[in-house]
């Protein structure tokens, strides 16, 4: 009786959880699954098979794309946490009370607007007639108007600077529960900088630099608007592919193969990275 | 004070936060092999000063020097002295041999030397088979000797060690406090304790010196600085006083006669030079320098006698106190319980004769600490 009735309380609560992972995770891949798999042979005529996913082993341009989608967040992610990572040092150690507030908010504010403008303000700095170009040609460093838009650089630029605040608070949680008597103690006992940031700072901050490097390459590799606004239109981002399938082409049977194999490509890269540096999800999420 | 390079050496250091000075002209000399603690209530800088000997701190004015040798801008990690935390700063990301070999492997050691060392140093502390174990395993007696096991290690000339038993509970301190001087002697290795427990300093030091305010009170044994404290601070705070206040009538050389408020004529003797009539006092008189009597007759030759009501009786074995209401100086004074068994029935509001030796009550310039 007892049983039953905490079993009910336990499915009760359970609900919103599963309702929301069936609707809104589960029932949409599956869903999306099934178009993945369907292959078109005539005018509203379909058969199941993998046709889709041949396409994009077939065709240089897909995996090309891929692969450089899945390299580049690669990249921005390692960038972001070797920008991030002092950063969230000097915020979690060398200040204290107001001005850790003060630098913490800064980190935040880029986030009051949509990314729609954080990225129209990079292109106003970036683009051939904006700050940068004018900026050197008024030193009489260039001659003429340079473009720094429309490159794989400005493309990192933007989605560094659209990550930087995932990679800087869980490295501020993390490194704020190393207590400072710690890193006497590694001077103390002989230690010098170096030796301390890599036997007990790093080692500490382990489980946040993670969960912030998860995010990071997630929130890059599914990055649209920066890659395609600050790249141009050849940008070559994997996003733009699914979208030009859905979108342009109406070609829902590849824009979900594709959708499916961006899925593939960001677990597996998850799945290496934990590998990698010896840590388990539940350790880092769980903090 | 040793004929021998004091091992750690201050000469004249000050420590200023802003406009607070937190360390005030202190000089002291430690030699080789000594356990010296400083003692002072939280807040008088005692780990301010421990802090400048590790080199976190740079001193505002002043030397400090190890084995004769000038610290001043030499950092941390280059001075041959170790310290244990007030939390210990075990890491926990390494296991026990790693933590302990944390500071050879800086010194570039090789490895096998290294294992050598860290198995040798964990017999030595009583642990010889916890070196694979993780931080978070050990209890906290062990954590703490795997502290100290990692600063020994490296053979420092002086281990700093900042209140370490402040985290244990009270049962696992008194072990504690064995255990650490005998650590002391098997490395015979000098040490400075700092710690607020007089009970500490007073059980492992050889030297103690007491610290208020920024300021060296006085340095000196234990026994020293309880039976001939040199200040009223070192006086109320080493051990327990009965503490009364007066006024000077009459002084003549060591010897002086103080009125309480309540009109009691004290006989006391000046514990400090350069009291004169009509100057205030405090007086401090130890519970078991009190003598109790159920008549008067014991009491009547002393120096100091008067009479009283039992307030309360303080049950504590051998240690047992009683509060006596006395008549004369309206006070309650405690007075320690001669284990003879005389007293064995004594109850609350009995009347008992109390007194005590002019030898025996300091008094002291009023008005400090
Ligand atoms: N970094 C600092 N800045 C300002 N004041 C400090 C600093 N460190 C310590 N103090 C002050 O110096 C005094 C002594 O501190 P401390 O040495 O920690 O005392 P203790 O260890 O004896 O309890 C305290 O009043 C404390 O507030
Ligand atoms: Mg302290």
């Amino acid at each position: 009786m007892t049983g039953d009735r905490s079993r009910l309380t336990m499915i009760l609560l359970m609900a919103p959880l599963l309702i929301w992972l069936t609707a809104l995770i589960f029932i949409p891949h599956a869903e999306m699954f099934l178009v993945s798999m369907r292959e078109k042979v005539g005018v509203r005529q379909y058969e199941f098979g993998f046709a889709n996913y041949a396409t994009f082993f077939n065709e240089p341009l897909y995996w090309n794309t891929f692969v450089r989608t899945a390299l580049m967040s690669v990249a921005a992610t390692a960038l972001t946490l070797v920008i991030g990572f002092p950063v969230a040092y000097y915020i979690a150690k060398m200040t204290r009370g107001r001005s850790k507030t003060i630098l913490f908010l800064l980190c935040l504010i880029p986030f009051w607007v949509s990314e729609l403008v954080r990225t129209y303000g990079w292109m106003i700095l970036l683009r051939e007639s904006g700050l940068f170009s004018g900026l050197l040609q008024y030193v009489g460093l260039a001659s003429q108007p340079i473009e720094f838009l429309y490159n794989d650089a400005a493309i990192m630029v933007g989605l560094v600077y659209t990550s930087m605040l995932f990679m800087v608070v869980p490295l501020v949680t993390t490194l704020d529960s190393l207590d400072d008597s710690m890193i006497e103690a590694g001077y103390d006992l002989g230690g010098t900088g170096v030796s301390i940031w890599r036997e007990i700072v790093i080692p500490h901050a382990m489980p946040g630099i993670v969960s912030g490097c998860i995010v990071v390459f997630m929130l890059s590799l599914g990055n649209y608007l920066t890659p395609i606004l600050l790249g141009g239109k050849d940008s070559l981002w994997f996003t733009g592919l699914i979208y030009t399938q859905f979108i342009t082409r109406f070609n829902w049977e590849q824009g979900a193969a594709f959708g499916f194999l961006l899925l593939a490509l960001s677990s597996f890269i998850v799945w290496a990275g934990l590998k990698l540096s010896g840590q388990t999800l539940s350790r880092t999420m769980g903090r | 004070m040793a004929e021998a390079t004091a091992d750690l050496e201050c000469r004249g250091i000050n420590k200023d936060f802003g406009t607070f000075r937190a360390v005030n002209d202190v000089s002291f000399a430690v030699p080789p092999g000594t356990f010296f603690s400083i003692l002072g209530p939280s807040g008088c800088g005692k780990t301010t000063l421990l802090r400048m000997a590790a080199g976190f701190l740079e001193p505002t004015s002043g030397d400090l020097l190890i084995k004769g040798r000038s610290m001043l801008n030499v950092p941390p990690n280059k001075r041959p002295v170790s310290m244990v935390f007030q939390h210990l700063a075990l890491f926990p990301m390494m296991d026990v041999a790693a933590n302990i070999g944390f500071g050879l492997r800086r010194r570039g050691e090789p490895r096998e030397d290294i294992a050598r060392k860290v198995d040798a140093v964990l017999a030595r502390v009583g642990l010889p088979d916890v070196g694979s174990r993780r931080i978070e395993q050990l209890s906290g007696g062990q954590k703490q000797r795997i502290a100290i096991a990692r600063c020994m290690v490296l053979e420092p000339d002086v281990l700093l060690l900042d209140e370490p038993l402040g985290a244990l509970d009270l049962k696992l301190r008194e072990h504690m406090k064995v255990e650490l001087k005998q650590l002391q002697s098997e490395f015979n290795t000098t040490f400075v304790y700092i710690t607020h427990d007089q009970s500490e300093a007073l059980v492992m030091s050889d030297q103690i010196a007491v610290m208020n305010h920024g300021v060296f009170e006085q340095v000196g044994g234990a026994r020293e600085l309880y039976y001939d404290p040199k200040t009223a601070f070192v006086a109320g705070f080493v051990g327990d006083s009965n503490r009364f206040s007066g006024t000077i009538e009459s002084i003549r050389g060591g010897k002086l006669k103080a009125r309480t408020p309540s009109g009691f004529a004290m006989t006391g003797t000046s514990a400090a030079d350069g009291l004169s009539k009509g100057d205030s006092v405090d007086i401090f008189v130890r519970p078991e320098a009190v003598r109790l009597a159920l008549s008067k007759p014991p009491v009547s030759k002393l120096a100091n006698a008067t009479a009283g009501t039992v307030d309360s009786i303080l049950f504590n074995g051998a240690n047992s106190r009683v509060l006596v209401r006395d008549e004369a100086t309206k006070n309650e004074i405690d007075v320690a319980i001669p284990q003879t068994g005389e007293f064995a029935g004594l109850k609350r509001g009995d009347k008992v004769y109390i007194g005590w030796d002019a030898d025996q009550t300091r008094c002291f310039a009023a008005g400090k600490s």
